[in-house]
């Protein structure tokens, strides 16, 4: 059976504008003074949390498909495209506002604190998935190789999300509810598919 | 020697109990009206002003607003968001309080908090605060000397360390309502006897002037600014004396993380983060990091009370 239309009426395009609405709220929040007493580490920590629900709701397109036959492809490469700005953004955060450019403690950062090291894997993991995605590099690495390469993704998000557990004290429950949903999605595509009733 | 009685009015002849309880309800309604933790409902309450002197202990460092340090918060008893405690502390009563002072003295007794805002001279303690994630603010305390309430109860000599504990009350206090208990309740805090007796440590129960608001510990927390923020514990139920090192929260959390000392040391990183240097908070988005100091810069007063000791294994 076929989808509902509804499911795909939307250009692809309108995932940017609704994806951007976040950072457009917090820049009018730091020109708000809104973001509280420590408006750097506000901003950090917020763009870093949606990079996580992005980079996780990019990963539930393939499960939809298969589990609830709810094919939103077209809007995937828009949801991995913006996940890696608030990425970036929030790597900028912590290079600019947090350490300053203090190259020597980012330095020792990424080699002694875990949390940054694998925080900095994810992005560099990340780095070729965004410059990849686009027609072009697909017609160039063939729909196979390009598909294998962004398998990437998968190592990236489970970082990001211990990257977030690594950072906080004891155990709150956000980041561990991250974490488990990124398995989850990870964990439901080595379900084999089931046997075609039909003949393709 | 006798003290010198400063005419201070009991608190609560001082706010009718009609603006508390209106205040009570003004938080409750600021609090759904904040916006994402942003803005807290605290900077607006009206708050009893306290009668003090100044005190040459104090830095003479720029304070944070009130907003900045009643805003931003760790007090996981409301929650572990640094807005929560401000959002959510309005529901906490804070009369009648009394702390429970026992274990090795020989005048065990109760010290009720009018009794400390009445017949102790309150001083304003202007300290810097260093917390363990490396962020730090300036706070104008008004409080005691926490050697001049303890020294009452004829502490016995095998008193080697002085116990402190915070109130447990879920049905005011959210975070331990939970049923996922992120911190083991009730919070618990320790220091050395000389620590405690040390005169930099005080109790506090005021900033900025004016009694503490809930969310920083009200009505009365301990400050012992040479040490990391969380082993200044937070609205006080029970002080006891002891033998042996007492049992701290984060110690139990994490004991490689979190030593029982936890005295301020640019030299000791926490294992995962550096302690190198740290925000103040109130600079703004480009607030300028500044090096964090040894002892959190009271290095001069207490660095003899750990004479021989080797930090980096009692960090």
């Amino acid at each position: 059976m076929a989808q509902s239309k509804a499911w795909t009426a939307l250009p692809s395009w309108t995932v940017y504008l609704l994806g951007l609405l976040p950072a457009a709220f917090y820049v009018v929040a730091v020109f708000a003074n809104a973001l509280g007493p420590d408006p750097a580490k506000a901003l950090e920590h917020a763009l870093g949390e949606w990079a996580l629900r992005f980079l996780i709701a990019g990963l539930a397109i393939t499960p939809l498909m298969r589990f609830a036959r709810i094919n939103l492809v077209k809007y995937r490469r828009a949801i991995g495209l913006t996940a890696f700005l608030y990425v970036v953004l929030h790597l900028l955060v912590y290079l600019v506002l947090d350490l300053q450019f203090d190259w020597g403690a980012i330095g020792k950062d990424i080699i002694k604190r875990p949390y940054i090291t694998i925080g900095m894997a994810a992005f560099a993991l990340l780095v070729p998935l965004a410059v990849t995605s686009n027609n072009a590099s697909i017609r160039r690495f063939g729909a196979a190789g390009w598909r294998k390469l962004h398998r990437l993704v998968y190592p990236a998000v489970l970082l990001g999300a211990v990257h977030y557990l690594m950072l906080v004290k004891a155990w709150p429950p956000e980041p561990i509810v991250y974490l488990l949903i990124a398995v989850a999605l990870l964990a439901v595509r080595l379900v084999k598919p089931a046997r075609r009733a039909r003949a393709a | 020697m006798p003290v010198y009685r400063y005419p201070v009015p009991p608190a609560s002849e001082i706010t009718p109990k009609d603006t508390i309880l209106n205040r009570r309800a003004f938080m409750a309604g600021a609090a759904g009206l904040a916006l994402a933790g942003g803005i807290s409902g605290a900077s607006a309450q009206e708050r009893p002003k306290l009668t003090t002197v100044e005190s040459p202990l104090s830095t003479d460092e720029a304070p944070n607003s009130l907003e900045d340090i009643s805003g931003y918060c760790n007090f996981y008893e409301f929650g572990t968001g640094k807005g929560d405690p401000a959002k959510y502390a309005g529901s906490l009563t804070t009369r009648p309080w009394t702390i429970e002072v026992g274990g090795l003295v020989n005048n065990p007794g109760t010290v009720d908090i009018e009794d400390l805002l009445s017949n102790y001279t309150l001083e304003d303690r202007i300290y810097r605060l260093r917390c363990v994630e490396a962020w730090s603010m300036v706070v104008p305390w008004v409080g005691i000397p926490l050697a001049s309430l303890l020294s009452k109860f004829d502490v016995q000599g095998s008193a080697k360390y002085v116990a402190f504990e915070t109130l447990v009350r879920p049905e005011e206090m959210p975070g331990q309502a939970s049923s996922y208990k992120i911190l083991p309740w009730p919070y618990v805090e320790g220091l050395r006897l000389d620590e405690a007796m040390h005169p930099l440590t005080i109790l506090a129960v005021g900033v900025h002037g004016e009694v503490l608001p809930n969310q920083n510990g009200a009505p009365v927390r301990l400050v012992v600014p040479w040490k990391y923020g969380f082993k200044s514990i937070k609205s006080i139920v029970s002080i006891r004396f002891t033998e042996e090192e007492p049992p701290a929260t984060w110690n139990i959390q994490n004991p490689r993380e979190y030593g029982f000392y936890s005295n301020v040391n640019p030299a000791v990183d926490h294992p995962r983060w550096s302690q190198a240097s740290e925000r103040r908070i109130g600079g703004g988005l480009f607030a300028k990091r500044i090096d964090t100091l040894p002892f959190n810069g009271y290095g001069e007063q207490v660095a003899s009370l750990y004479d021989g000791m080797d930090l980096k294994k009692f960090f």
